[in-house]
């Protein structure tokens, strides 16, 4: 049994029959039980899957409708809610949450007839870039297990990228999808702000934030989004995408287009490897008939300190409602006046969410908002007009997806300003509500790089064809574990 | 100068569900925590849906207090830990950052007196804490949401008011104003709540919150009018505060807590998008809109004729006005609009009383054009009304089985003048010599038949038998 197949793949060999969904996630699960002790992607795995699999290749024996999942084993990041699983945020304060209801793109996965094998690792709450700030310990990046798979979303790379699942879905705040893509080299996609609806995924910045698959290829993103896209009455910030197909055309290639480099994305403190990289994908677009020219975006350089100020001002207030009196974890409140339990309670939180919280008190205060949040909020515009204005000129957008190489466990932990700058890269495409994509790109010291797409807002389709176009150019070797 | 401004926090009582999610907007018929989901009670991961239904009805209560309204509205979230409030945060609308409020700038009159309306925001009610327990140590504090998310509309004032009075007046006004809109129903349990700021010349400004009904709003700045003027007739400052109103005790108490000192910071909710109302949707909305009361009033007047206090009392109050709008004809009306308030409103004078009453309607149209046509008299119509509002039975079983109906048969009402004549002959002549005191024959009859004589035929027949 392959268990490296792509998720297209996977449907076309269930579909005829040559595999069971049964075998292949039974598989599947063996391989998490064999490598998921040195990885630690996986919080909890779904003790039915087996069960569940059964019942879809009996649909396909007995010629009965079957989803377009044909039950493709796909994990989910632990922020995200499913129906009666517990969803921890891999947090302590909800370390005993159990989930009353499926978010939106979970009920969409299971009408096609996905299989969820389990829920997987993040840095608490979402907070972080290397999946360290996990109340559950650490993930290891597969390539070399000394090493960070970035974050937030590292349990959902790391899943894919060491074959415990065909696929998996992340979210992305800041980067949060890209990056771990990036660092164990899976595409690792953020639409559209508004195209995937966000009902049932844990809020931590609400108003930049989006889900996104992290897959082997561009095209499996693109199945995954077909199901997974579109108008919900349970999300008002969602945009009608009028069903659009992004698998049908998705080869139609780059010819002509015109590729913006981020000037600011490529300067001070890029690591080489990473810059030739970028300089080797732009040579590679170019040959397949892009225009690529260099162009600024002025407010990048402002972009993590107005991405800070916003999103732990968000996440001041998201973050509020866990006070433990409806639900968390078990602490009794006799004896306790409501604010001193709900001080004691929040307690429980972990460091870097506290940090969050506490700059999430001050910045948008009354003292205080005219100097921090409003500014930040200033730059945020400033920002968007000055992308759109780019987008006048330029089809898509280019620069690496992280700037610098995946770095050691417990390297960068204790430097939070400069484990920040992680972000500059991707933070832009959140603050502006761009689609952005992370597509494997090379291998350096046995260990990977991702160059990063943008587009303008609802050009998905035309940002996966070019992600498409780029991941053509490259074969890459296979993660050593 | 006494000042007097209100916050006035308004249920919109009648919408089918809650501002965010589809748990009902009437919470009073449910078992404790039993009106609840995953939206009001704040879960992870749910997330606000708003009721646009709610946005309609908040605009409606804007364009009919006469407030400008903004082309696009925002929410904000108010962020503040309490356990009534599931997600520690409360959505609800400000004008800081530009006028996004449902409703800006407003006035409406309240007799000669013009009371200028701040702005009105569109929000949700928190939860309600019940205490059990008798002292501070075995005190608990339980949470019931079933109130969660019921949509609030608040109308701040300026300190436009002079006296307790006008207070009342303009409630009144406002009471009748969101019941004609059909909107909400004033009358139900902590449907309207308030805060109210007083002060009086060389006083500082005093916020008294907490005050759960409109009739204790009166009451609540009567009571502070009264300390603030003992305190300054003996040289005691009055202090800038904040006081809670007791309801059990009827005063105002200063309130220990650091409300004001609170900072909310409030910032744009983000999971729901601006509202586009522009003049195009206004414009429907305002051809929705039931008609106003004063155009109500006008058209009773000018169209019926029906005397101005008559049309002010009928046109002012929901129940009489839609019972009166389906009742009346071009013919009947003034004679329904003298039943409505001549003699039912004296019947059902209690909200109870209304809630119990079978009347309709057609029993309305009936009784007004019976005594129109003869059928029955004003005084028998009285008590066919009675009968109507407690059985609710159809108008000519009651002529019937309470025997109600006029006197009509020519020969028998014939047979009782005749025995008026010959037991009256002073009375007959005096008639026959000055015709105005006919009326004096006309009431014997009327006692013989108690009071169920056609009075049109009794005249006619009497004036025959005098010659
Ligand atoms: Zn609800």
């Amino acid at each position: 049994m392959n268990l490296k197949i792509p998720a297209l793949e996977f449907v076309q060999e269930v579909k005829n029959g040559n595999i069971s969904a049964e075998d292949f996630v039974a598989k599947t699960l063996e391989r998490i039980q064999s490598v998921d002790d040195k990885l630690h992607a996986f919080l909890s795995v779904n003790e039915k899957a087996i069960d569940q699999a059964r019942v879809i290749d009996k649909k396909v024996k007995s010629g009965d409708k079957v989803g377009a999942c044909f039950g493709m084993p796909i994990s989910i990041k632990d922020n995200i809610c499913i129906k009666d699983s517990k969803t921890t945020c891999a947090s302590k304060m909800l370390e005993n949450f159990v989930a009353p209801y499926d978010a939106t793109v979970i009920t969409k996965l299971k009408e096609e007839d996905a299989i969820f094998v389990g829920k997987v690792n993040l840095d608490e709450f979402a907070m972080g870039l290397t999946t360290e700030f996990s109340a559950f310990g650490p993930s290891k990046n597969p390539w070399n297990t000394e090493y960070v798979p970035g974050g937030s979303s590292g349990g959902s790379a790391v899943s894919v990228s060491a074959f415990e699942c065909v696929a998996s879905l992340g979210s992305d705040t800041g980067g949060s999808v890209r990056n771990p893509a990036s660092f164990c080299s899976t595409v690792g996609y953020k639409p559209t702000y508004g195209l995937i609806s966000r009902y049932g995924l844990i809020s931590y910045a609400n108003s930049i934030e989006q889900i996104g698959p992290l897959t082997r290829t561009v095209k499996d993103a693109a199945f995954i989004l077909n199901i997974i896209s579109g108008l919900d009455p349970n999300d008002n910030t969602t945009v009608d995408n009028k069903n659009e197909d992004y698998l049908s055309e998705i080869d139609s290639g780059i010819e002509g287009k015109k590729i913006g480099i981020i000037k600011e994305m490529i300067g001070d403190g890029i690591d080489p490897a990473v810059l030739s990289a970028t300089k080797d994908a732009i040579s590679k677009l170019e040959s397949l008939g892009a225009i690529c020219e260099e162009v600024s975006l002025d407010m990048v350089k402002y972009s993590v300190a107005a991405y800070y100020t916003i999103t732990a001002t968000e996440a001041g207030s998201n973050l509020a409602r866990y006070d433990n009196l409806r639900y968390g974890y078990d602490f009794p409140v006799e004896g306790y006046e409501f604010n001193s339990y709900i001080s004691k309670a929040r307690e429980n939180f972990g460091p870097e969410v506290i940090r969050r919280m506490i700059i999430g008190g001050f910045v948008p205060s009354a003292g205080h908002a005219g100097k921090y949040f409003l500014k930040a909020m200033k730059v945020k515009s400033k920002l968007t007009r000055e992308i759109n204005e780019a987008f006048k000129k330029f089809d898509l957008l280019i620069a690496p997806t992280v700037p610098i190489m995946p770095f050691k466990i417990g390297e960068k932990i204790d430097d939070p300003v400069s484990l920040f700058l992680v972000d500059i890269n991707t933070v832009t495409a959140n603050l502006t509500g761009k689609p952005a994509i992370s597509v494997p790109f090379a291998i350096s010291n046995g260990l990977p790089i991702g160059i990063q797409l943008l587009a303008d807002s609802m050009q998905d389709k035309l940002l996966l064809q070019a992600a498409y176009a780029l991941e053509q150019t490259v074969t890459l070797p296979e993660v050593p574990i | 100068m006494t000042k007097i401004g209100l916050e006035i926090h308004c249920q919109l009582t009648n919408l089918e569900s809650k501002l965010f999610c589809s748990c009902k907007a009437n919470y009073r018929e449910f078992g404790i925590n039993e009106n609840i989901c995953p939206i009001c009670v704040g879960l992870p991961g749910s997330l606000p849906r708003l009721n646009q239904e709610a946005v309609k009805k908040a605009t409606m209560i804007a364009i009919a207090l006469n407030c400008s309204t903004p082309e696009k509205i925002a929410f904000f979230r108010k962020n503040y830990f309490y356990p009534d409030l599931p997600k520690n945060f409360q959505i609800t609308q400000l004008n800081i950052y530009g006028d996004t409020s449902i409703g800006g700038a407003g006035s409406i009159m309240v007799g000669d007196k013009k009371i200028n309306i701040t702005r009105i925001q569109l929000e949700e009610d928190p939860g309600r804490l019940i205490y059990e327990g008798s002292s501070s140590k075995n005190l608990i504090t339980l949470a019931d949401y079933n109130r969660a998310g019921t949509p609030l509309v608040e109308i701040v004032t300026e300190p436009d008011f002079e006296s307790p009075k006008q207070v009342r007046d303009f409630l009144n006004i406002l009471s009748d104003l969101l019941e004609n809109l059909g909107v909400s129903d004033p009358g139900l349990e902590g449907a309207m709540r308030a805060d109210a700021n007083v002060s009086i010349e060389g006083g500082k400004k005093v916020e008294i919150k907490n005050i759960g009904s409109f009739h204790d709003l009166e009451k609540a700045t009567h009571f502070e009018i009264t300390r603030q003027e003992s305190l300054h007739s003996r040289d005691i400052e009055i202090i800038q505060e904040t006081r809670h109103w007791d309801d059990q005790r009827k005063i105002t108490i200063s309130s220990r807590s650091k409300e004001e000192d609170l900072d909310y910071r409030y910032f744009l909710e983000g999971d729901i998008p601006w509202v586009t109302i522009d003049s195009e949707i206004k414009e429907k909305l305002k051809s929705e809109m039931p008609e106003s009361i004063s155009s109500k009033k006008e058209r009773y007047v000018s169209k019926y004729n029906i005397p101005g206090q008559v049309a002010d009392v009928l046109s002012s109050d929901k129940f009489y006005s839609d019972l009166f709008e389906e009742s009346h004809t071009e013919s009947n009306a003034k004679e329904v609009a003298n039943i409505i308030t001549t003699d039912l409103m004296g019947l059902v004078d209690t909200r109870e009383k209304r809630e119990e009453s079978k009347i309709t309607a057609t029993h309305l149209k009936d009784l007004a054009d019976s005594i129109q046509s003869g059928k029955i008299s004003r005084n028998s119509a009285k008590n066919a009304l009675h009968e109507i509002v407690k059985t609710g039975k159809g108008l000519s079983q009651i002529i019937l089985e309470l025997d109600l109906g006029n006197v009509s048969d020519e020969s028998e009402l014939l047979g009782i003048i005749q025995k008026v004549i010959s037991e009256e002959p002073q009375a007959v002549e005096q008639a026959k010599s000055n015709p105005q005191t006919i009326n004096y024959l006309v009431g014997k009859v009327m006692q013989k038949t108690k009071g169920k004589a056609d009075p049109t035929l009794t005249l006619d027949l009497l004036k025959k038998q005098l010659g």
